[in-house]
This record gives structure tokens, C-alpha cells and sequence, in this order.
């Protein structure tokens, strides 16, 4: 076997160790329920944000947000973020949240911990758009 | 039903040219693939001709449906659905390009322009090469056409037509009138994190990046027909020019998040980041396997390999950003246009192709048996090239997650393997920093050390003092950097750090063994530099990073002393400090003051100005943070300021701010008698009396000449533990002539009076507490510092220099001859 070919192997063999430690290390997606019975472990959930339990004053803690979220079985949870509230947050159609249960809270200590999944931004989102055409034309 | 105040005619041409250079794009790539087939000159010269009048068509008609888009949204055509959604009349002029980009029709137009820029040099300088790389650069053009046709087919939803009008694709009441135009007044606007001069200039270079990673292939896949090897000096240059290209395109995306975007940096491994860049690490793979191989002879094989799969790579992650799979996974939110299947033909249409004739020439193409000298140039360029591909690999892997998961939904036995469908890991930055910290470290080495090699074999002799000096340099630089400039990131671990000051010592390497290569060995001799410049300007790179990134300190930590949980070395989130209008706040090396903000009606940004005054009394700045009103939706979207200097930067951004509405201002003075030393309670805590103090100089700019004053030295306690210091006063000037001098606590929102004395005696007095909801205008900032970010810059500068540089020496030194 020539030197080249121990070399790529090698390599290749790096290569593959580390996607396989990627994969030991990625979250997976649960829903409410399944978050709560995971308590402690990092999981990933989609979910919606309840604007009315939305409480964020940075006159008295600019680094501290909570809310409630709603997925789509209807289960409900408190999140605790230590980090500023993301812009638009209340527009948003749904929020990717990634953190920890415990105590029931879900708790997210990752500043890119919350994903704002905004219906308008960027793209052609027809709903947005149709809404938008009926606010100008009243 | 007639349509009143429409104008039909733009779109009706528009689309008309539309289908002109889906033909003419088609009838082209026979037509040159007929030509490249030939072999009587004459025939092949009639075919060539027939085939580049096709060509022409097809740039006539793509130039002419992007000066009508143009005008459609120059003019406000409002009954276009692509100028009612990306445009609004309000936009400033250099911003009505950027429109185009923000939709996909417009950024397919754009690519598509780029390939008819590039075929028209390739019909100039590619020679015998012309009609095999006009082929595949021609089916390329037909592909892009079919995205913007909208038509369907077999109930299939075919390309985005931009010249749709908007009551055909909308449904709503109002098109039942013929006036409906009336009603139309504005567009909905240009999304505010596009209204960015950096967004004027970054899609158009990207684009030209990917349009011209298409050549390269195109050489390779014309090889594949022809069975004739000999393009690989000609698309040498092609290579690099892809090379500056895309790299400068993805850098100036970096530029554009770092000065818009408010994640506070210019790299997050954003899965949109990641697709551009891994197209990018291949290609510089094959650059360097097409140099062994026009010095060696070795490695031809591996540069098809690399061109096919940089453009693959590229089709693949315009897949990737358009088919909506991103969704949640990246923070940019790209929809599903019902087009996932065209765009999956779109790569497949070319992979199969070229992978199927790749593997049934592999062993035609030829390849030398003997192996490589473990000391010659070509063997460590190869290991430098392989690292690169694989380091892309791993990227585009870890960003197929979400693909992953799509495919798995699709096959019932895979849903019974993997139940729960995967989501990014807890710290997704940190994932693959840890991996490319190590892909720096032996790229860096091997960009300084390999060109001291000679290919083929290099003589003892001549790895010596001039291959051990810029080693040597490089230490103690390193050192320095490491040390005097306290390199230290800790916060991943003692392993991260380590591989950090290893990355750091082989990119400064990179720098020193670029620039005495250039001055010991090729004497100062700049022509042929090029390569050792771009190297040179790869190192400062990654040097940049590792310095920026590594030592990117945040400055507006909040020093309230609120702690909502235990700080940990990974953890600690207190990042953010709120300030209010006019009160200097204590932020690391300075006393930062809100001073004020502005609305600026030309671009409709409220710049809010920020002042920075040293604490050792040094000259301050002022930055000035902006937020726009989001017009779609009705959100906001900020927009940072930095104050750029030397050596570092300091980036400033707003993330929540409070106009000063003073509207549900009802709230009265509560009056509460009180004596020294007592307490009185408000919402949120209460305030201790201590003691009166009259005339106290700290006051004493507040009085008149001839007024008395009497303040109150008062001590404001939350609920969360803040302490507050509150002075109010009173002014006397005689006993009919008092004055009232409020002290304000604005982060409890407090304001307090000092209302009279009732017994001198006892010393009982009346004081006023009003508790408000929205006393005043404040914001809530994060501010970064970035030091040697200029490195950065100045790195991606010299590199493109570098390969431009290369690109001329090449063309001029090889009347590219056949």
C-alpha cells in the first residue's frame, strides 16, 4: 500500500470518528411531554410562544425573559432565557427552543438557545402577505 | 373582466423573453455539444457559429428580463407581485437592486447573468476547449431558465415566473374590482436587514463565486467526453478566479453580519454559511490537485474529482437555503416555494452525468504507478488537499442534519430506527470549532512549510537554513502573540486552549514561511508570487479569527448585581446592560452615556447616539446603534455600530429600547409623614430616611444665589437587592417662595419629593412618592469588543490580491496554447 493511501485512510477514519462524535453529541427533538420526562437533559423543542405570558423588563433585568410555550399537542411549559428578548419574538409563528427541563421549567442558558421562526421575515410567506394586502386596502 | 391602470406590457415581454432563452439556452447546448463531436473543421466551425448566435439570444434575453424586472420595480408596478413584495416607494435608490436578490427568482436571474458574463470569455479564450465547456455551461443556463418559467407541468409547479401578477397569484376580494390597482397604494417593502450597503454588493460577488465554479466542472466534464486531458492548464486560472471569487463573496457576507446582523460576530456556522463555504474548501482542493498534476503529473484523478463535487456541492446547497429543509435549523427562514423536487434534479442532473462518466473513465485517466517521494511538493499538497475536502465533508454532514431528518420522514424503516428526529447539539458554534481548529493547524503548517519543497524530490541539502529560519520566527512571534497579547480562551477547556495557540503559532507560519519564500526564494520576484500571496493573506486569516474570535470579550457585563443563576465557567449570561437617557453607566474601561436619538427620514433608521468617555480621562467617541422599522410586519430590526480602531473594534447594538411615552402617565404623588430614620414602602421595596442635610455642596448647582436648600439623604432598596442613593430637595428663598427639586431612581422608576417640614422640632417631615410605568426613555445594549479584526480583512484582501495576481501571471505567461 503506498504512503498516500495509509494517509487517506487515516484521514478519512479522522473523519468519520468525528461525525460519529457529532452524533453522540446532537439533541434530538421532543415535545412537551417528552421534555418533561427528560428532565435534565438537553432536548430540542418546537413550540409557540403564549404572548400574553411574556415577561421581559430590562429596567429591572435585561438578561432574564420568561414565558410560556405551547406545542402542538396542546402541552404547556414555563421557559426561563438569560439573555435579551429577541426582536419580533411576539410575531413569531413558532419558536425552536433548545435547553434543559428542570423543576419544570425549561430552562435555556444558551444565548442561541431560541430560534424565532417569524412568518414574514426574509421569505415570500403568503399568509403574511395576503394579511398585509388586507390592512392596505381597508 | 378589463383591468383599469395596469401595465401588461413589461410582464408580456418579460415572459416572452423568458421562454426565448429557455430555447435559445437549449438549442446552444446542442448545438456545442454537436460542435465539440466534430471532427471535420469545417462542420465544426458552422456549428460553432450556429451555437455561439444561440448563446447570444440566450444573454440578450436573460439581460433584457433583468432590465425589465428593473423596471417593473423602479417604476412601482405594483401589479407585479415581485415589486409589491420586495419593493416599496420608499426605498432608497441604491437599495432597489438589492430587491432583487431578496427574492429567489431575482437571485436565480442574477447566477444566470454571471454564466453569460463568464461564457462570453470562455468563447474568447477557451479555443479547442470552447464547444465541450460551452455545453455544460449552456445546459446550466437551460436549468436556471426552467426556475424562473412558472408554468406546471404534469400538475408540477416549474420555476417561479417574476413577472407574475399579483391578483393571479393572490386571492382576495379586492381583485374582483377593476379598480383594484387604487387600492394597491405601496408595496410591502424591503426586509430591514437587506437595507444595507454591504447587501448592494455581496449577492451579486457571491453569485459570480458560484456561477464560476461551474467552469472548472465544465473543463472537467468536457475532458470526460473528449477523453483528452489537456484542459487542465487552461481552467487553471478559471480555478483560481472561482477561488477569489467565491471566497471574497462569502467574506463579504461575514462583513455584512458583522455590521447588520446582531448576533455579534461574523461567522455563527450557519447552515447558510456552511453551504457556501464547503464548495469553496473543495474547489481550493482541486486548485492545488490541478497544480500537482501540470508539474507532476500525479493527482488527475482526485482534481476531477474535486471540480465535479465543488459544483455538485454548490447545487446542492442551493438546495439546501431554497427548499425550505433549513426551516429550524437556521436563523434565516427560507419557505418552501413547491419547487424541492426541481431543485433536487437541478444537482441530480449534473451528478449523474459526471459521476457516471468519472467512474467509467477512471481507469482511462491516466495516473502514475510510482509513488510519490515523501519529501516532494506534490505528496504534502495532496495530504493539504484531502484535509480540505474532508474538513468540507464534515461541515456539509453536520449541516445535512435537518436533510437527514426530511429523508428519514420519507422511509418507513428508517422512521423505526431513528424515532426522534435529530436537532442541532447544545452548543452548536463550539461543535465545529473543535473539529476546524484542527484543519487550521495542519493547514497552516503545511501552507508555510510545503512550498519550500521541490516537486518531485527535494535534496537534503536544500531543507535547511532557509527552510528552519521562518520556523524559528514563527515561534517566538507566536509566543509574543500568545503571551503579550494574552491569547487565553479558556472557557472550552484547557485541550481548546492548547489548540488554539497551536493554531495560532501555524498560522503566523503560514505568514512568516509565505513571506521569506517570497523574499529568499523567489528573490522579491512579485510576478510569480501570487500563490504565496494568497497564502500569505489565508494566514493573516485564519490569525484574525483565531485573535478575534478568541479574545471577542463582551464589555456591557451587568454590574447590578441581579444574579439569576450561578455563574459557571460556561455560563454566564449577564450580557447585556440597560442604560437610561442621559445617566452615565459604568461599563469596563468607560462611562457610557444614552445621549439622545434621531429619526433620518432618507433611510428611516433611529439612530440612537451612544457616548463612550474613557475613565482615565483619554477622548471618548460616540457610536451610533440604529433600529428600523421592520415593514414587513410589524416589527423592528436593529442594526449595530462600531467604532473601528486599530487594533480592535467596539461593536455596539441595541436589544430592547423604551420610547419615552409618557401617555399612561396618570400616576400621582402618594405623600407619606415621615421622621429621620424611618421607612417608607413602595411597590417594588422601600426607601429608608436618613438624615436632612442643608446647603451640602453637592447640591449647591442646583440652588440660586439667595435660596436656602434642605435635601434629604435618602436610601431606595428593591425587592432584588439594588441600592439606590435619592436626594430631593427643597429650594427657600423666603418663606413664601419654596421650590420643589425632584430626585428621580429611574431604574425603579421612582420619582421623589421633598414636600415641607411639619414639625422642625421633631423633625417630621411630608414627603412624594410616584411610582411610574414608563418614566423614561431607556435602552438595553450589548456591547463587544473585537480586537484585531482589521486582520481579518486585510487577510481576505491580500488573498484575493494573491489569486488575481496568479490568474494574470498565468494568462499572460501561456497564450493558452492546445
Amino acid at each position: 500500500m503506498k504512503k498516500i493511501h495509509v494517509v487517506m485512510l487515516v484521514c478519512i477514519a479522522a473523519a468519520i470518528a468525528v461525525l460519529l462524535g457529532f452524533m453522540g453529541n446532537v439533541t434530538t427533538y421532543e415535545t412537551i411531554q417528552s421534555a418533561k420526562e427528560k428532565q435534565g437533559k438537553i432536548v430540542t423543542v418546537i413550540a409557540k410562544l403564549d404572548t400574553a405570558t411574556l415577561y421581559y423588563d430590562p429596567v429591572k433585568n435585561p438578561n432574564y425573559l420568561t414565558f410560556e410555550a405551547i406545542d402542538s399537542l396542546g402541552d404547556r411549559m414555563k421557559v426561563a432565557y438569560y439573555y435579551e428578548k429577541p426582536y419580533d419574538m411576539e410575531k413569531s409563528e413558532r419558536v425552536v427552543l433548545k435547553g434543559k427541563m428542570e423543576n419544570n421549567v425549561f430552562e435555556i442558558r444558551k444565548k442561541d438557545g431560541i430560534l424565532v421562526k417569524c412568518p414574514s421575515k426574509y421569505k415570500d410567506d403568503m399568509e403574511a402577505a395576503q394579511k398585509n394586502l388586507d390592512v392596505t386596502t381597508k | 373582466m378589463k383591468y383599469i391602470g395596469e401595465h401588461l406590457l413589461p410582464g408580456q415581454i418579460g415572459h416572452f423573453f423568458i421562454v426565448l432563452s429557455l430555447v435559445a439556452s437549449l438549442v446552444a447546448t446542442f448545438a456545442f455539444y454537436f460542435a465539440s463531436k466534430q471532427n471535420i473543421l469545417e462542420v465544426k466551425k458552422s456549428w460553432l457559429k450556429f451555437a455561439r448566435i444561440a448563446f447570444l439570444l440566450e444573454s440578450i434575453s436573460v439581460l433584457a428580463v433583468f432590465v425589465l424586472l428593473y423596471y417593473i420595480i423602479s417604476h412601482h408596478l405594483f401589479e407585479y407581485k415581485y415589486a409589491w413584495q420586495h419593493s416599496d416607494k420608499q426605498l432608497q435608490l441604491e437599495y432597489l437592486l438589492s430587491c432583487f436578490w431578496e427574492g429567489q427568482e431575482g437571485s436565480f436571474l442574477l447566477w444566470s447573468f454571471w454564466h453569460c458574463v463568464l461564457g462570453w470569455i470562455l468563447i474568447w479564450k477557451a479555443k479547442d476547449w470552447e464547444a465541450g465547456v460551452m455545453t455544460v455551461v449552456s445546459f446550466a443556463q437551460f436549468c436556471l431558465a426552467t426556475m424562473t418559467l412558472g408554468i406546471y407541468f404534469f400538475g408540477h409547479k416549474v420555476g417561479s415566473n417574476p413577472f407574475a401578477l399579483l391578483r393571479n397569484e393572490m386571492d382576495a376580494p379586492i381583485f374582483a374590482n377593476a379598480n383594484y390597482l387604487e387600492f394597491v397604494k405601496d408595496g410591502n417593502g424591503l426586509n430591514a436587514l437587506l437595507q444595507n450597503y454591504w447587501m448592494v454588493i455581496h449577492p451579486p460577488i457571491l453569485f459570480l463565486g458560484f456561477a464560476s465554479v461551474l467552469i472548472p466542472f465544465a473543463f472537467a466534464f468536457a475532458g470526460l467526453m473528449s477523453k483528452k486531458h489537456d484542459w487542465i492548464k487552461p481552467a487553471l486560472p478559471w480555478a483560481s478566479f472561482s477561488a477569489a471569487a467565491l471566497g471574497l463573496g462569502i467574506m463579504l457576507g461575514a462583513m455584512w453580519a458583522y455590521e447588520s446582523l446582531n448576533f455579534g460576530g461574523y461567522w455563527a456556522w450557519d447552515p447558510v454559511e456552511n453551504a457556501s463555504l464547503v464548495p469553496w474548501l473543495t474547489l481550493v482542493a482541486g486548485l492545488h490537485t490541478n497544480l500537482i498534476y501540470k508539474h507532476s503529473g500525479y493527482s488527475l484523478r482526485a482534481t476531477y474529482f474535486f471540480y465535479i463535487i465543488s459544483f455538485v456541492f454548490i447545487l446542492y446547497s442551493t438546495f439546501l437555503t431554497r427548499s425550505g429543509i433549513l426551516g429550524d435549523a437556521s436563523v434565516h427562514a427560507f419557505t418552501d416555494l413547491g419547487m424541492n423536487w426541481q431543485l433536487l434534479l437541478f444537482i441530480l442532473v449534473f451528478l449523474l452525468p459526471a459521476a457516471w462518466l468519472f467512474l467509467k473513465q477512471y481507469k482511462t485517466i491516466p495516473s502514475i504507478k510510482k509513488e510519490e517521494h515523501t519529501w516532494s511538493r506534490e505528496f504534502w499538497m495532496f495530504v493539504g488537499s484531502l484535509v480540505l475536502c474532508l474538513s468540507g465533508f464534515v461541515i456539509i454532514s453536520i449541516t445535512s442534519l435537518p436533510a437527514f431528518n426530511r429523508t428519514v420522514e420519507h422511509f418507513r424503516f428508517l422512521q423505526k430506527i431513528f424515532k426522534n428526529a435529530f436537532a442541532q447539539p447544545d452548543d452548536a458554534e463550539f461543535t465545529h470549532n473543535q473539529i476546524q481548529v484542527f484543519v487550521a493547524i495542519i493547514i497552516g503548517l503545511l501552507t508555510g512549510a510545503v512550498q519550500f519543497l521541490k516537486y518531485k524530490n527535494t535534496p537534503k541539502s536544500f531543507i535547511g537554513k532557509k527552510f528552519w529560519l521562518p520556523v524559528f520566527i514563527s515561534l517566538i512571534v507566536a509566543l509574543l502573540i500568545i503571551f503579550v497579547g494574552k491569547v487565553h480562551y479558556s472557557a472550552k477547556g484547557i485541550g481548546f486552549m492548547i489548540a488554539i495557540h497551536l493554531a495560532v503559532f501555524s498560522s503566523v507560519y503560514a505568514i512568516v514561511g509565505n513571506i521569506s519564500y517570497i523574499s529568499f526564494v523567489l528573490k522579491g520576484k512579485l510576478k510569480s508570487a501570487g500563490g504565496s500571496v494568497a497564502h500569505l493573506g489565508f494566514g493573516l486569516i485564519i490569525l484574525g479569527i483565531l485573535i478575534s474570535s478568541g479574545k471577542k470579550k463582551i464589555i456591557s457585563w451587568n454590574k447590578t448585581g441581579i444574579a439569576v443563576f450561578k455563574k459557571t465557567a460556561q455560563e454566564d449570561p449577564a450580557e447585556n446592560t440597560t442604560l437610561f437617557k442621559g445617566i452615565k453607566t459604568d461599563m469596563h474601561k468607560y462611562m457610557v452615556t444614552y445621549t439622545g436619538d434621531k429619526f433620518d427620514s432618507s433611510d428611516r433608521k433611529r439612530y440612537y447616539e451612544i457616548d463612550f468617555s474613557p475613565k482615565n480621562g483619554s477622548k471618548g467617541f460616540k457610536v451610533y446603534p440604529n433600529i428600523i422599522k421592520n415593514n414587513k410586519g410589524d416589527g423592528f430590526s436593529p442594526n449595530p455600530d462600531a467604532k473601528h480602531f486599530l487594533t480592535k473594534d467596539i461593536f455596539v447594538y441595541i436589544t430592547s429600547f423604551k420610547d419615552d411615552e409618557r401617555e399612561n402617565d396618570t400616576t400621582t404623588f402618594r405623600n407619606t409623614e415621615i421622621n429621620a430614620g424611618d421607612t417608607a414602602y413602595f411597590n417594588n421595596g422601600f426607601i429608608v430616611m436618613k438624615k436632612a442635610n442643608i446647603n451640602p455642596d453637592s447640591k449647591k448647582h442646583l440652588l440660586q444665589a439667595n435660596e436656602t436648600g434642605i435635601f434629604l439623604d435618602m436610601e431606595v432598596i428593591s425587592k432584588e437587592g439594588g441600592k439606590y442613593i435619592a436626594a430631593p430637595g427643597l429650594a427657600i428663598k423666603s418663606t413664601n417662595e419654596v421650590r420643589l427639586i425632584y430626585d428621580t431612581v429611574l431604574a425603579q422608576n421612582l420619582i421623589l419629593s421633598f414636600n415641607k417640614v411639619i414639625d422642625a422640632k421633631t423633625g417630621k417631615i411630608e414627603i412624594g412618592v410616584k411610582e411610574n410605568d414608563s418614566l423614561t426613555s431607556l435602552l438595553t445594549l450589548k456591547v463587544l469588543e473585537f480586537p484585531m479584526i482589521k486582520l481579518l480583512w486585510l487577510g481576505v484582501i491580500i488573498m484575493v490580491v494573491g489569486l488575481i495576481m496568479s490568474i494574470i501571471h498565468r494568462v499572460k505567461s501561456k497564450p493558452s496554447k492546445v
